[in-house]
C-alpha cells in the first residue's frame, strides 16, 4: 500500500506531479523542475522528506553499540547536538544503508535512514542492538522538511521564537539544537541537508507540519519536488543509496572511503572485510563524469574505457551547469579516453572529481 | 486538460505524438501538451536526419527530459523533408508550445491511409482523461 506523508493533501492542492518513491507517494515537482532546482541554488527552497525514517536510540551502551553498528566513528561526537554521517555495513562491508547520527545525550542517539531501506534497516538495528541492551524506536510521528539555499537559514529564523534565534543563527555546519517556530512549535533544527547548499533540514511533530510549511511559504520558501532535489545532490557530489551504492558495493567502490574510520580496536561491522579489500586492491572506483556533448548521462548505461567497462550509477541533466553529469564505476586508474554508449552511439566524456556545484558556483575543471 | 484546448485539426498516436495535416500535404509531428507535462522540462532533442524514411508507429526521434529519455514514434509512414533545428538549443520550446514552435519534425506521407487510423482531438481527449484517474 502506498504511504502518504502528512504534507500529502497540500502538495496535492498545490498542483503537484506525485510519484511512487519507494512506496510513498512524493511530489516529484510542483512547477519546472529546473526552476525549483534554481530557487534553491538561488534563493530557498523547500522538500518534504518525511518519507525518511527517524530511529531513536536509548540505553547505557548506545554510544558503544554504533562504535560497532556503524563504519564512522561515533566518538568524533561529542557535543549534544552534533550529527555525523555515516555508512552502514554488512560483514561483507557491502552498505546496507548510508545514514547521519546525531547525539543527543548520554544515552540517546537519533538515526535518520532511509524511506526505501526502512524495513531491513530497522530488522538489521533492532537484531544488532540484542547485545548492547539498546532500545530501537522509531519515531514515525516526525515530519520533516528540508529548507535549503542561501536565503534558507534567514528564512527559518525569521519564523522563530526571538529567544532562539541568536542561538540558531550560530548553530554550526552538521549540529542541530531544538527551537520554538511558529505558534510555539517545537522544532528540531539540524543544519544539515542534500543539496550542496547551506540550511536546515527540519524535525517536527507531524501534526504541526502543514503550518510550518505555509509559514515557509508566506515569507518565499519555494516548493520543490524530490526531481529537484536528486539533480541538486547529484552535482553537490552526493551517493543515493540504491543507484550509487547498495549491498554488494564497499564504500571504497563508492567514493566514501572519507566517511570510513579505521580507528585503532574499534571493530565495526564489516572492517575485516574492508581491509582485506583495501589489501587486495580496490578493483573499481567511484569517479565524476562530464559530458560536454549534447545528451544526458542515465542509470545504466555503458562507460567505456582503455582498461575495461563500467557503468553510470547517477547521472542526469545539471541545471546548473547546462550540461550533464554523471557518477560512474569504472575500472580503478583509469583518467582518460573514456567514452559512454547512449543508444548505441559513443559519446566522449572527461573524468573529473567531484562535487560539481558548490554554493552555487561550478567548481574548477567542471 | 479539456479537449477545447487540443487543436481540432491534429490527429494522435496513443503514445501522445500529433500529426498535422498541413496545405502542401506534408505531415508535421509533435508530441501533445500532456506529454510535455508528463515529461517535465526538456533539456535534448535527437531528430532524424532530413530524408531519411520513417514508419508508422516505430521510433524516429528521441527527446529527453531531466527525468527521463523517451522515444518519440512517428504516426504515419514516409521520408522526412524537415526537422526543428531551433529544438537544438531551445529544447523547452516543446514545453512552452507543444503544439505550434514546438514540433520536431515533417514526413512526407506515403500512405495517406495511414492517417484515418489515428486517433482525432476528442478520442484523444478521452484517452489521457481516462490515463489521469
Amino acid at each position: 500500500m502506498t504511504q502518504k506523508t502528512v504534507l500529502n493533501a497540500l502538495h496535492r492542492e498545490l498542483g503537484a506531479r506525485m510519484v511512487d518513491f519507494g512506496g510513498w507517494d512524493m511530489p516529484i515537482s510542483y512547477r519546472s523542475q529546473i526552476e525549483e532546482h534554481h530557487a534553491v541554488r538561488r534563493d530557498a527552497g523547500m522538500f518534504d522528506v518525511s518519507h525518511m525514517t527517524v530511529v531513536d536510540l536509548h540505553g547505557a551502551r548506545t554510544r558503544e553499540f554504533l562504535r560497532h553498528l556503524l563504519a564512522n566513528s561515533v566518538d568524533k561526537l561529542k557535543v549534544q547536538g552534533k550529527a555525523l554521517y555515516s555508512c552502514m555495513l554488512n560483514e561483507q562491508g557491502g552498505v546496507i544503508d548510508d545514514l547521519i547520527v546525531y547525539l543527543l545525550g548520554d544515552e540517546h542517539f537519533r538515526l535518520v535512514v532511509n524511506a526505501a531501506t526502512r524495513d531491513k534497516d530497522l530488522a538489521w538495528i533492532e537484531q544488532q542492538a540484542k547485545a548492547f541492551d539498546v532500545a530501537v524506536k522509531e519515531r514515525p510521528d516526525f515530519a520533516m522538511i528540508a529548507v535549503q539555499g542561501p536565503s534558507a537559514r534567514a528564512k527559518v529564523i525569521g519564523l522563530l521564537h526571538d529567544v532562539d534565534r541568536p542561538r540558531i543563527e550560530k548553530l554550526g555546519r552538521f549540529a542541530a539544537a531544538a527551537a520554538q517556530g511558529p505558534h510555539g512549535m517545537p522544532l528540531f533544527i539540524a543544519r544539515t541537508g542534500y543539496t550542496g547548499e547551506d540550511g536546515f533540514e527540519i524535525l517536527l511533530p507531524e501534526e504541526h507540519a502543514v503550518a510550518l510549511w505555509k509559514a515557509l511559504a508566506d515569507v518565499g520558501v519555494a516548493a520543490c519536488g524530490l526531481g529537484a532535489r536528486d539533480t541538486l545532490r547529484l552535482e553537490a557530489g552526493m551517493n543515493l543509496y540504491g543507484q550509487d551504492m547498495d549491498e554488494n558495493v564497499t564504500p571504497w567502490e563508492a567514493g566514501l572511503a572519507w566517511t570510513l574510520s579505521l580507528d585503532e580496536g574499534r571493530d565495526f561491522i564489516g572492517r575485516k572485510a574492508l581491509e582485506a579489500q583495501k589489501a587486495a586492491g580496490v578493483p573499481r572506483a567511484m569517479v565524476g563524469l562530464v559530458m560536454d556533448e549534447k545528451g544526458v548521462l542515465r542509470h545504466g548505461q555503458k562507460v567505456l574505457t582503455p582498461q575495461g567497462d563500467g557503468e553510470i550509477l547517477s547521472g542526469s541533466f545539471a541545471p546548473s551547469l547546462n550540461k550533464s553529469v554523471a557518477f560512474a564505476r569504472i575500472p580503478v586508474g583509469v583518467t582518460d579516453n573514456v567514452r559512454v554508449d547512449i543508444r548505441g552511439r559513443e559519446v566522449p566524456v572527461r573524468v573529473v572529481k567531484f562535487p560539481f556545484v558548490r554554493d552555487g558556483k561550478p567548481c574548477e575543471g567542471i | 486538460m479539456s479537449a477545447s484546448e487540443i487543436p481540432g485539426d491534429l490527429k494522435f498516436l496513443k503514445s501522445h505524438e500529433w500529426a498535422r495535416v498541413e496545405d502542401n500535404g506534408l505531415v508535421r509531428v509533435g508530441i501533445s501538451n500532456h506529454a510535455q507535462e508528463q515529461l517535465g522540462d526538456l533539456v535534448y532533442v535527437e531528430l532524424p536526419e532530413v530524408g531519411a524514411s520513417v514508419q508508422a508507429g516505430t521510433g524516429a526521434a528521441t527527446v529527453e527530459s531531466v527525468k527521463a529519455a523517451s522515444d518519440i514514434y512517428s504516426p504515419v509512414s514516409g521520408e522526412i523533408t524537415e526537422v526543428n533545428e531551433a529544438l537544438a538549443d531551445k529544447p523547452e520550446t516543446i514545453n512552452e508550445d507543444a503544439y505550434g514552435d514546438g514540433w520536431l519534425f515533417v514526413v512526407k506521407i506515403s500512405d495517406r491511409g495511414e492517417l484515418d487510423e489515428l486517433l482525432d482531438a476528442d478520442a484523444y481527449a478521452e484517452l489521457i482523461e481516462n490515463e489521469d484517474h
